[in-house]
């Protein structure tokens, strides 16, 4: 009796087994996408429209938001989910404009850097912040502060 | 009154207008890159695109090299880009096109370029047998009897059902244009056909399949497929639909 093979055999290697980043990567811009339009639009109208309105941000303002651990996670959550958002959008348009080589691997290397460097600043800015560091020169602080 | 019938009066003479066509033709023989070349040809409104490629190779220049077979919209032989969009050369009509300027017609991206309109088809018929696009079953229906399927359950693969393997969709899609690697709207088309099949049993074999770096997740719902699409599947939509799927892990 002849013994037809089974015609078909998968052409491309078996998808590798681990995380898929891909697909992570696709359900992260939509959670992300839906969370930052919250807290963007948050972050809008309470800067802009609560009270005073847009005359009221300066320095003081910023430093008393960030005073207040409700803002800070806010802001560090919009500075986190937003940048990796950005610069998860921008490495697929890499992969959409370069074909894979050296020139790709610059690019994704020069986006995961400066998101990381701006990640950890604006963490370290937003946690640490003090509108009024012990020793400054009295001329260098703002008003409220008590040493000025 | 006499004069308003006479006005109304439709012209029922069948006109004729000539139209310019540039075709970008490549002969590997003496080309080192495509070129640009114009036709003017007779044309009725009625006709289609493929009429008058015929009528150029026919009557102007027998080296004009494209496929097709049919010529009726069912054998998808003849995808090529019109004016900027993938079509049908055989379902284009030149009323549908803007005569004023010329119509401009190559062969469709991101297969390799064999000569004039046609292309390499291999790449693309690659990815569409790597999706399994037959059926599997582990059940052996009764003897003498067929596997039945509801109306309601065949309803929802039927979209897909209708692809040709034109190839419009997928050398439409900028994905694909610069990475090849990518499956396609095509082989993710015909994927969805078998997976949503409830007669198939490999629906998790095809969801593993397209759930990779080269699968569903390139697709960026540009929706250049779906208007490209000579037989109107939703395209976008079914790419879509096995996302789901492969998110729930199950059709």
């Amino acid at each position: 009796m002849t013994v037809i093979e089974s015609p078909r055999t998968p052409a491309r290697p078996a998808p590798k087994r681990g995380v898929n980043w891909e697909k992570w990567g696709w359900i992260y811009m939509r959670a992300s996408g839906v969370v930052l339009i919250v807290l963007i639009f948050g972050h809008l109208f309470t800067n802009l429209m609560v009270g005073e309105g847009v005359k009221a941000i300066d320095f003081g303002f910023v430093g008393g938001k960030w005073a207040d651990p409700f803002w800070q996670w806010w802001d560090v959550l919009m500075l986190w989910l937003a940048l990796i958002h950005g610069a998860n959008g921008m490495r697929t348009l890499v992969n959409d404009y370069t074909s894979p080589g050296v020139m790709q691997k610059v690019l994704k290397g020069a986006l995961f850097a400066a998101a990381a460097v701006l990640i950890v600043l604006g963490t370290l800015v937003v946690f640490t912040f003090d509108p009024c560091p012990a020793g400054s020169p009295a001329d260098l602080l703002p008003s409220f502060c008590e040493a000025a | 009154m006499s004069t308003a019938i006479l006005e109304a009066q439709p012209d029922t003479a069948v006109r004729s207008f000539t139209v310019t066509f540039l075709i970008r033709r490549f002969d590997p023989d003496f080309d080192t890159e495509p070129r640009w070349q114009d036709f003017d040809v007779e044309m009725y409104p009625t006709d289609r695109v493929l009429d008058a490629l015929h009528k150029i190779k026919w009557e102007q220049d027998g080296s004009l090299t494209f496929r097709r077979s049919c010529a009726h919209g069912i054998c998808g032989s003849d995808a090529m880009r019109i004016n900027g969009r993938n079509r049908l050369a055989c379902k284009t009509l030149i009323k549908d096109l803007d005569i004023s300027k010329p119509i401009y017609v190559e062969a469709i991206k991101g297969l390799p370029l064999e000569k004039d309109l046609v292309v390499d088809m291999e790449p693309f018929f690659a990815s569409y047998r790597e999706v399994q696009p037959f059926l599997i079953a582990n059940s052996q229906p009764e003897p003498g009897k067929e596997r039945v399927q509801s109306i309601a359950k065949r309803e929802i693969f039927d979209d897909t059902t209708k692809c040709i393997l034109c190839a419009a969709c997928t050398s439409s899609c900028p994905v694909f244009w610069t990475d090849g690697q990518y499956f396609g709207p095509a082989a993710i088309v015909n994927a969805h056909r078998f997976i949503f099949d409830d007669r198939d049993d490999a629906a998790s074999v095809r969801l593993d399949i397209l759930n990779d770096k080269d699968g569903v997740w390139r697709c960026r719902t540009t929706f250049n497929c779906t208007d490209a699409c000579p037989r109107g599947i939703e395209v976008t939509k079914a790419i879509a639909e096995v996302k789901q799927a492969i998110l729930r892990g199950q059709p």
